[in-house]
């Protein structure tokens, strides 16, 4: 296994980490592939021919919440990867562990969101708003849950001694993650709640 | 994981045996693996065009109904594009890549062959549509209202829509790795600058790829959630606009054409330098001339839709758009031309294809420019002009680039030449087919003749040329067949190969034909473009300097593994499920979570 | 149109066996039978570019041949049209010239820059010219000014609004034929359209289905049909005649079987026509008065509209399906054996119609026809 460690850091062109490089490339493609969702859900503003209408149903003051809870548990993922960069272990454990339970306050959140859009009328079938709003949303919170697997799975991974300070890495790319799906809700609350 | 000695055998015999490539992750190998499962897509979509000529041979003729030639044209074109021509790109990328930049092998080895898988799990899942109830019968682009279930029953368009999701998940996992491999993965020495060409091309075309296959993959998804979720993303009756569809295809599609054809520009800027015996004329103009196209691919999109009435405004900023893009389009082909000028021109195969490629290439650029004014397209759009246009940048222009390289390479990856009479053969036969087949499509098109059409009257005057064509086409299909002939009998017994076969000028050629699984002894340091002529013009006592080290002492090679085709088979089986039953979603799911769980926590 | 000149032979420069002097162009159907060498390459690809340039040359004559080609889009018989051919001669004069002269450079640089002997060493260090790349990038810009400039100004005015006292017509496509209203006059009609010549007509374009487009090539450029959408097109007919048309957006299996003819007449045959569309039509007499009885018992009024009679709008108004040229959208002459062959199996000549197999009689069949040609 000795040589392996040698290997671990190869000689880069640009001195990034491949891995990291690769990445960056995977969030850019994501960003067009949300960007086509948010097209969507703009050029179809507006044209439902029955409601309900997102001026009836969305409720600003909630969904603030849950933006603030999303919005703070990028600050715990810093804080997580921080722990582990420096080699503190149970800093890592308790700031990854808290990221993750944010993320599962957020998505109880939508949960609950939606089934009070659902009750209150608005359906993936029942207009353009409905079929715009969840696939966007949808798709969204699809990648939170992602999100929250990885995390559980770093925390999980780093009582069996395989997350460790010499890959920190790894969690450093789902950083890279966690606040890109952070930065996604923030367009899509700001495109979809806040300006209507 | 194995690891190779210092004093290393010329020539080493690779592992055999069916599971050593169903393991594999050497590039090399999974290059094979793409160039034959490719060639095997471009001889179906190739019969398939064969039974489109035959119909259209005459009119009024019955060889196939209606609805079986509305398959065949869209899985013509689907499997063209899709199945053949883009997975031969991939086929170079994989193989030549990490030679031109003096790597031991892509940055993600793993996940290349996981891409190959997954291009083979997909493009059977889109071919089984044939026996499974129907193929899509929408065209290759699928314009919405057409495709709703509405109009397009039975499972047809699910097959094509979530076959293509699963291509793209191949396309993109691919550019990923490339990207990577090209940007981090250099030899020492090597800047940017002093990239071949086609290296190049490959990572403009990756870029292209993240970019604009996340757009389709949006627009698949919202169809299939029209055609299985009940939602009205595409349903008029709803308030929806069904133009919305083709902004987000031509999105991606306008885009997707310079995916398919800068790969094959970048091939034939490594061929004339190397046959025409001068460096290429203006590599910096080359390379920004291709930046810039993939910049412009994004402000093209609606030179596709200047019929639906869009508008005097945009109908003019498209035409603009669409004319700028022809400039650094031109500057290419001046820069090839004065690659020529001054040389000394040796007519291998190679750069017989070369050179068609660029004949051929400015006839369809021409008919493209044409295309770009839209009161004149009101008249050439969705007809054969259209029908000529596309097939001279793609035949005489990708595939001829394509063949180009096959005859460049073969040598590097099997140390064996490929005949050189054939190849004449076939490089004369293609060119007399392809003329012989989409020339007269010019006319037939601005003569009135719409595409998509499975008969046509007989008094319109249409009948001879379309003779020519479907004579043309089986033209075509003897050329292929040489080829075919070629590839196979080479591959057995052809002519023996040195590492430098051609006198080229980039790294590939430094080392053994065919190379061992690990590339290189030792890293090469780059002093500067076109390593090898350096190195060659510089003096005897320079030459290790610019060409490598000591061979280096240990050299890890990544273990084969079935992980990523495990993974693959997982990717492909979640959309299948969506036709077959849930049932099998749910177990491509766990395969594919198991194998991508036991693949991240397995050291390479 | 006229083929290449044959060329003159060239020594043999390279040590393979010489070719033939001179190989077909590349349009011959004949394969070539010598095995090829550098001088035959050059000879080749130097006839394949006069046989272009001939071919291409040859258009206008071919394009002239109306009758030869009834569906031509060269020289449309309307100011649009003039318009719009026009700006292609434009952009076929710098095509052509572009062709000629990039082609040729190609080719002299293969002929002039052959291997003449072994090259001795690696290619020299790399080389490049800005002023040159500089040159052919402007030269470019300038040609494509010369053709955008025209372009834009033709865009917008075949985008304005059709000129005042413009004839409207409705146009709505359906799979897989195509509806015509005159709401200024009262008729409705279908698959063959009534022009007349000299005046403009102004058309609104929509479909009841999916998107098809709309297509007289003689006449002008197309213009789609979109759903939830109205597109418009003009333009003003300036010769008499009749034109083919031919949907032109892939609009599912019978899509190539979407036909239409427009005839332009002089404006006393237009408003003929106009009343004899406007008329119930004759009433019907003998075998077309028993026609007329299996009409209005089967299920063709649950589809098609016979003033007086019905008032289906799913298939082709047929109130004078027998003054029209041709049936099933252009597909079929209008003749008695070829409208009974359609009543006999509507599928069969247009796979895929709405319009089922009805399962009719032979003297069901005989009836009907005598009743719909009687319809004028």
């Amino acid at each position: 296994m000795s040589h392996l460690a040698v290997a671990a850091e190869p000689r880069t062109s640009t001195g990034l980490h491949s891995r990291k490089l690769a990445f960056w490339a995977f969030l850019g493609s994501e960003c067009l592939f949300f960007g086509s969702l948010i097209s969507t859900y703009l050029v179809y503003k507006g044209k439902s021919l029955v409601g309900p209408y997102p001026g009836h149903i969305l409720n600003i003051p909630f969904t603030s919440v849950s933006t603030f809870v999303l919005l703070m548990s990028s600050l715990t993922m810093v804080l997580a990867l921080a722990g582990i960069q420096r080699g503190r272990m149970g800093q890592f454990r308790v700031w990854i562990a808290a990221t993750a339970l944010l993320g599962m306050t957020f998505l109880t959140g939508q949960v609950i969101e939606f089934s009070s859009f659902v009750r209150e009328g608005l359906t993936l079938q029942g207009n353009l708003f409905g079929a715009t709003f969840f696939v966007l949303t949808g798709f969204h919170g699809a990648h939170v849950s992602a999100g929250v697997v990885w995390l559980w799975s770093l925390f999980a991974a780093s009582f069996g001694g395989r997350v460790k300070p010499e890959n920190a890495l790894d969690v450093e790319i789902a950083g890279l993650y966690w606040h890109f799906v952070d930065v996604v809700w923030i367009a899509i609350f700001t495109l979809v709640y806040l300006i209507q | 994981m194995t690891t190779a000695a210092a004093a290393l055998p010329a020539r080493e015999a690779g592992p055999t045996g069916l599971w050593s490539w169903a393991a594999t992750v050497d590039h090399k190998r999974i290059a094979v693996l793409y160039y034959f499962t490719a060639f095997a897509f471009f001889l179906l979509g190739g019969v398939e065009a064969l039974i489109i000529r035959l119909q259209l041979a005459g009119p009024g003729r019955h060889v196939v109904s209606a609805q079986a030639y509305n398959q065949l044209f869209t899985m013509h074109g689907t499997t063209m594009i899709f199945l053949a021509l883009m997975p031969l790109s991939a086929s170079f990328f994989n193989f030549v890549v990490p030679l031109q930049v003096g790597a031991r092998d892509v940055a993600f080895p793993r996940l290349n062959a996981f891409s190959y898988w997954v291009f083979l799990f997909g493009g059977l899942f889109l071919n089984l549509s044939f026996v499974a109830g129907g193929a899509p019968a929408a065209g290759w682009f699928g314009y919405a209202n057409l495709t709703s279930g509405q109009y397009s029953p039975g499972h047809g368009i699910d097959f094509w829509a979530l076959g293509l999701l699963t291509l793209g998940v191949s396309s993109l996992a691919a550019a990923f790795n490339f990207i990577v491999t090209i940007v981090n993965l250099r030899a020492p020495g090597m800047s940017l600058m002093r990239l071949p060409v086609f290296s190049w091309m490959t990572l403009v075309t990756s870029f292209l790829i993240i970019l604009a296959f996340p757009i389709i993959t949006v627009a698949l998804i919202l169809l299939m959630f029209d055609r299985m979720a009940g939602t009205h993303f595409f349903v008029p009756a709803a308030g929806a606009d069904p133009v919305l569809w083709q902004h987000l295809f031509w999105l991606f599609g306008h885009p997707e054409v310079y995916i398919l054809i800068l790969p094959a520009m970048g091939i034939i800027s490594e061929v004339l330098p190397t046959f025409a015996r001068r460096p290429l004329f203006g590599y910096p103009f080359v390379v920004y001339s291709g930046i810039f196209i993939a910049f412009l691919a994004f402000g093209v999109w609606s030179h596709h839709m200047f019929s639906v009435g869009l508008g005097p405004v945009a109908d003019s900023f498209f035409a603009l758009s669409t004319m700028l893009i022809a400039v650094p389009t031109g500057v290419k082909i001046f820069n090839w031309i004065a690659t020529l000028w001054g040389g000394s021109i040796r007519f291998t195969a190679a750069m017989k294809f070369a050179l068609g490629f660029i004949a051929m290439f400015i006839i369809g650029g021409l008919s493209g420019v044409m295309h770009a004014s839209p009161p004149a397209d009101l008249q050439q759009t969705d007809t054969y002009f259209v029908v000529a246009h596309f097939h001279y940048v793609l035949f005489g222009g990708t595939l001829l680039g394509l063949f180009a390289g096959m005859y460049y390479w073969f040598p590097k990856a099997t140390g064996r030449f490929m005949d050189e009479r054939l190849g004449s053969w076939h490089f004369w036969l293609t060119l007399v087919g392809m003329n012989l087949t989409f020339f007269p499509m010019h006319f037939l098109g601005l003569l009135g003749m719409p595409r998509r059409v499975y008969t046509y009257a007989g008094d319109l005057g249409f009948n001879t040329m379309n003779l020519v064509c479907t004579v043309g086409a089986f033209v075509i299909a003897v050329s292929t067949l040489v080829f075919v002939a070629n590839l196979f009998r080479s591959l057995r017994a052809g002519r023996p190969a040195p590492p430098d076969p051609w006198g080229g000028g980039t790294l590939e050629w430094s080392i053994p034909s065919p190379p061992p699984e690990y590339n290189f002894a030792a890293i090469p340091e780059v002093r500067g473009r076109d390593p090898l002529w350096l190195e060659q013009r510089s003096g005897p006592a320079e030459r290790r300097g610019a060409r490598g080290l000591r061979p280096d002492a240990h050299i890890h090679v990544p273990a084969p593994t079935g992980l990523p085709m495990l993974a693959a088979l997982g990717v492909a089986l979640v959309p299948a499920g969506l036709i077959f039953g849930l049932w099998l979603s749910a177990i491509g799911a766990a395969v594919m979570l198991f194998g991508i769980y036991r693949w991240a926590f397995t050291p390479i | 149109m006229p083929g290449p000149r044959p060329l003159p032979a060239t020594p043999p420069t390279s040590r393979r066996t010489p070719a033939a002097a001179s190989a077909p162009p590349p349009d011959a159907a004949a394969p070539r039978s010598a095995g090829p060498a550098p001088r035959a390459t050059l000879g080749a690809l130097r006839a394949a570019a006069l046989a272009a340039v001939a071919a291409l040359a040859g258009l206008p004559g071919a394009a002239r041949a109306a009758a030869t080609y009834p569906q031509s889009t060269f020289y449309p018989h309307s100011e649009v049209g003039g318009l719009i051919q026009s700006l292609l001669n434009n952009l076929l004069f710098w095509v052509f010239l572009i062709f000629v002269v990039v082609e040729t450079l190609l080719v002299v640089a293969m002929v002039r820059f052959r291997r003449r002997r072994e090259s001795t060493g690696p290619p020299e260090g790399a080389h490049g010219h800005t002023g040159l790349e500089v040159a052919w990038s402007l030269a470019p810009v300038a040609i494509l000014a010369c053709i955008a400039v025209p372009t834009v100004g033709t865009i917008f005015r075949i985008g304005g609004p059709a000129p005042p006292g413009a004839l409207q017509v409705n146009v709505v496509g359906h799979q897989w034929w195509w509806e015509f209203q005159y709401p200024q006059l009262g008729v409705v009609t279908a698959n063959e359209l009534h022009l007349p010549v000299g005046r403009a007509a102004s058309f609104r374009l929509q479909t009841a289905d999916v998107i098809h487009s709309f297509w007289l090539p003689g006449l002008s450029g197309k213009r789609d049909v979109v759903p939830a959408r109205t597109n418009q097109l003009w333009f003003t007919p300036d010769r008499a005649g009749t034109y083919r048309g031919q949907c032109a957006e892939f609009c599912g299996e019978s899509h190539a079987n979407m036909r239409m003819l427009a005839v332009v007449e002089t404006p006393q045959e237009f408003d003929a026509w106009v009343r004899d569309q406007r008329q119930p039509g004759p009433p019907p007499a003998a075998l077309a008065a028993r026609g007329a009885q299996v009409f209005s018992q089967s299920a063709c009024i649950g589809c098609h509209t016979i003033q007086g009679v019905s008032a289906g709008v799913l298939g082709p108004n047929l109130t004078h399906v027998g003054s029209r040229s041709t049936l099933a959208a252009g597909v079929l002459p209008n003749t008695p054996e070829s409208l009974g062959r359609w009543l006999q199996d509507p599928p069969a000549t247009k796979p895929g119609t709405l319009m089922p197999n009805l399962n009719l009689g032979r003297d069901q069949i005989q009836a009907l026809v005598a009743y719909l040609e009687s319809r004028k």
